[in-house]
């Protein structure tokens, strides 16, 4: 029945998105323009019904209900219950069920707290969103229905790959897919600004919390992913330009040049057309990457659902959506009044030219993705992986890094060169420093990595440089929220170059007992025991590791064995301490009776994710930061006219 | 409780058993540190045939073991990367490479990102005002 609950909950919500879209019509043509007024509640209602489907996939996950096929296919009765509920997004057509109920309550969201926008816009956003909403609700209920019944139904499920038997399934693809779904509300006030040709100061502000919230959840989701495969795939590896991870990477690009260009409209009313085109773009990157992944048009380390036949119905959408607004911008940006131009050196200048950087950069993501392909499709065999874009993505990012430095230090409008070099002194040393000091420390490490700590050292004094000579207390939330995660950035590119520059590696077969040594750490393995779980057996090494004249602490990494399927996954251990990471892997045993051990010091690689989670929390304060100010002045405003 | 340890040793006995002996130097580092941080470096660009995506640095597959057993060898054997890196070309094709070597499939590939910062610097000059 719960399968048959949620089906029915699908198809209202779908039929809600047709009368949503209906109303907005109706409402925009002024044939009655007192429908607008049910717009709202629609929303809503087809929001909460999609999350209701949700919830009744979830919970036949729960249950275990074998006869629905999904469940079947990808879950068992003896997973432990974060799996089961988790599961139910480990899979294709979950997923895609997740994706959409995100889509339908990111649109329930702008209905519900959307006050700002003008009312004729809000009604084009409203109908946009459910535009989007539908065709992806017929994708589910035409292609991949979640709730199909296999029949019969058969005794237990066929299990999750236990790569994904993580609590990081329960967090990283929730948090990834409202930041990639979330930047459809950016697309559908895209398109109503450009249906409704108001494209302002007023929008900029309505549309920039939405921007920041999506744009705060793919960093974290981002951030948390590559902790997950860190940790999971037991190789040390934390970024691999896997085509998956460039799905994700794009849409973030996109709107990290989005939420950069909504704050000079917001500001200074420039970049109109170019904030517009950015929102159609970076949620068409967010279509495109799930297309990438879940048409199975490629193989890598995260496609765990592949369905080549459903490519198609997700090509076509794209193909109808991102069309569709980029004909409707190219119809009307005509009519949208360009902005204010401006002085080669001044802060908008800079934004501009950080606009520009991301958006070479997503190009080039976009086209070493896709390259082997399209190459495929024409019979060539070829991979691009990370010394393509190590190459061509590095260099370019270093460049945006020394721009983001020196932004914020400029003036709007105008600046004076002397003046902006004056105000950089201290960020200049303190990169030269950096850069210096490490080549003095560490030799010679390659350009990359000795440009990269160079330059993290250089952004890091110049993201805090916009809060010297200021009383700290009363600089705005929304200063503070940008320096943390500039800040972030300089942190999580200095754990990037030092890890990648600085770790050591040690690969070794021993006896028990037998001590290794690796970057100052003496590692023994005291012995290898079985281990059950709830679904699981396991070898569990006890390894005892002592640095110095330390106490010695254990580590205990495990091969853990899978039944259903069957299937085996190391699973590191991993100690965190001052200076970086200790990463322990076990491996098989030798004919020899010795075990294979691989470990890992990794300097300052926590950085990495610590720097992801600041540039997080910079946005979230900046949100704060906006929507209190905008409280403060209507508060302000009511009191002057009770006054007068 | 001494019942299930013996059940779950011998579960996983078994699959450790099936295992063949992993090649020498597959997981194994090379003495010469100079040597093997090359031949590390090489292994990172090298594509994993039997994986989804992954490097033979990154993986635990057989393959990849060899694979990386191979380079070893080679670098070992005074080799250089690059030499090792043709050698593979030659008998797996570019699609062992994730680093794709300039020429007639893959120019476009190459040029893309200079063409696009050209493209980026035009628009950027369109859009600052004189002074």
């Amino acid at each position: 029945m719960t399968a048959e609950f949620g089906l029915a909950a699908l198809w209202f919500a779908a039929t809600l998105a047709v009368l949503q879209i209906a109303l907005s019509v109706i409402a925009l043509r002024r044939v009655r323009a007192d429908v607008a007024a049910a717009m709202r509640p629609v929303a809503i209602v087809q929001g909460a019904l999609v999350a209701v489907a949700m919830a009744a996939l979830i919970a036949c996950f729960l249950g275990s209900d074998m006869s629905v096929a999904l469940v079947a296919a990808n879950s068992h009765s003896a997973k432990p219950w974060l799996y089961k509920f988790a599961g139910a997004w480990g899979n294709h057509e979950g997923s895609m069920l997740l994706w959409v109920t995100i889509l339908g309550l990111a649109g329930a969201a702008v209905a519900q707290f959307e006050r700002r926008l003008p009312e004729r816009t809000l009604i084009a956003t409203l109908g946009a969103q459910a535009a989007i909403a539908l065709g992806f609700y017929a994708f589910l209920l035409i292609a991949s229905n979640p709730f199909a019944r296999a029949d019969p139904a058969p005794r237990d499920g066929a299990g999750l790959n236990p790569l994904l038997q993580d609590p990081g399934l329960a967090f990283h693809p929730p948090t990834l897919y409202a930041g990639y779904v979330g930047l459809s509300v950016a697309f559908s006030f895209a398109v109503g600004a450009l249906v409704t040709r108001d494209v302002g100061p007023v929008f900029a502000r309505a549309m920039r919390p939405w921007v920041l919230g999506a744009w705060v959840f793919l960093t974290l989701g981002i951030t948390a992913g590559s902790y997950w495969a860190y940790y999971e795939l037991g190789w040390g590896g934390w970024w691999f330009w896997d085509p998956t991870e460039n799905a994700s990477l794009m849409p973030w690009l996109a709107a990290t040049a989005l939420l950069h260009s909504v704050s000079v409209l917001a500001t200074r009313d420039g970049l109109r057309a170019w904030t517009i085109m950015l929102a159609v773009v970076a949620f068409s990157m967010s279509m495109i990457g799930t297309f990438l992944v879940r048409s199975g048009i490629l193989t890598s380390v995260h496609a765990f659902a592949v369905d080549p036949t459903r490519g198609s119905f997700i090509l076509a959408l794209l193909v109808i959506y991102i069309g569709g607004a980029l004909a409707l911008f190219g119809a009307r940006v005509g009519t949208v009044r360009q902005g204010k131009l401006f002085d080669p050196l001044s802060r908008e200048a800079s934004l501009v030219v950080n606009n520009l950087l991301l958006s070479v950069i997503l190009g080039v993501v976009l086209i070493g993705t896709f390259y082997p392909i399209v190459a495929g499709a024409w019979g060539v065999q070829l991979s691009v992986g990370a010394p393509f874009f190590d190459k061509t993505v590095g260099p370019l990012a270093l460049i945006l890094v020394a721009v983001m430095a020196a932004g914020p230090l400029m003036r709007w409008r105008r600046d004076e060169a002397a003046a902006v070099i004056e105000r950089l002194q201290w960020p200049i040393a303190a990169a030269l420093f950096a850069g210096v000091g490490v080549f003095v420390l560490g030799g010679w490490i390659g350009v990359l990595p000795t440009a990269g700590i160079a330059l993290a050292g250089g952004l890091a004094v110049a993201s805090v440089a916009p809060l010297a000579k200021r009383n700290l207390r009363r600089a705005p939330l929304t200063l503070w929220g940008m320096v943390i995660a500039h800040l972030g950035v300089a942190v999580s590119l200095a754990g990037m170059a030092a890890s990648s520059a600085f770790t050591t590696e040690r690969l070794a077969a021993v006896y028990v007992g037998d001590p290794v040594q690796v970057a100052g750490f003496t590692v023994t393995l005291d012995g290898v025991r079985p281990v059950i779980g709830d679904n699981w057996t396991a070898l569990e090494a006890k390894l005892s590791v002592r640095e110095g004249d330390d106490a010695p602490f254990v580590l205990a990494p495990q091969v853990r064995y899978f039944t259903t399927p069957v299937t085996t996954t190391n699973e590191s251990a991993i100690a965190t301490l001052a200076g970086g990471q200790l990463y322990t892997v076990l491996g098989a045993l030798g004919d020899d009776g010795r075990w294979q051990l691989r470990l890992w010091w990794k300097p300052f690689v926590t950085l990495i994710w610590l720097g992801g989670a600041m540039i997080a929390a910079g946005g979230a304060l900046s949100i704060v930061g906006h929507q209190r100010r905008g409280w403060q002045r209507r508060r302000r405003r009511a009191e002057q006219e009770w006054w007068a | 409780m001494t019942r299930r340890v013996l059940v779950a040793l011998a579960l996983v006995a078994a699959p450790v058993a099936a295992q063949r002996p992993p090649a020498a130097l597959a997981y194994t580092q090379l003495r010469n540190p100079a040597q093997e941080a090359e031949a590390r470096a090489l292994m990172e660009t090298l594509r994993c045939l039997v994986c989804q995506g992954q490097s033979i640095a990154d993986s635990d597959a057989d393959m990849a073991g060899d694979m990386r057993a191979l380079v070893r060898q080679r670098i070992a054997g005074g080799e250089r990367p690059e030499q090792v890196r043709q050698w593979l070309i030659a008998r797996y094709g570019d699609y062992v490479t994730f680093d794709p070597p300039v020429g007639g499939t893959t120019w476009p590939l190459w040029l893309a990102p200079i063409v696009l910062l050209g493209v980026g610097v035009l628009i950027a000059r369109i859009s600052f005002r004189r002074r």
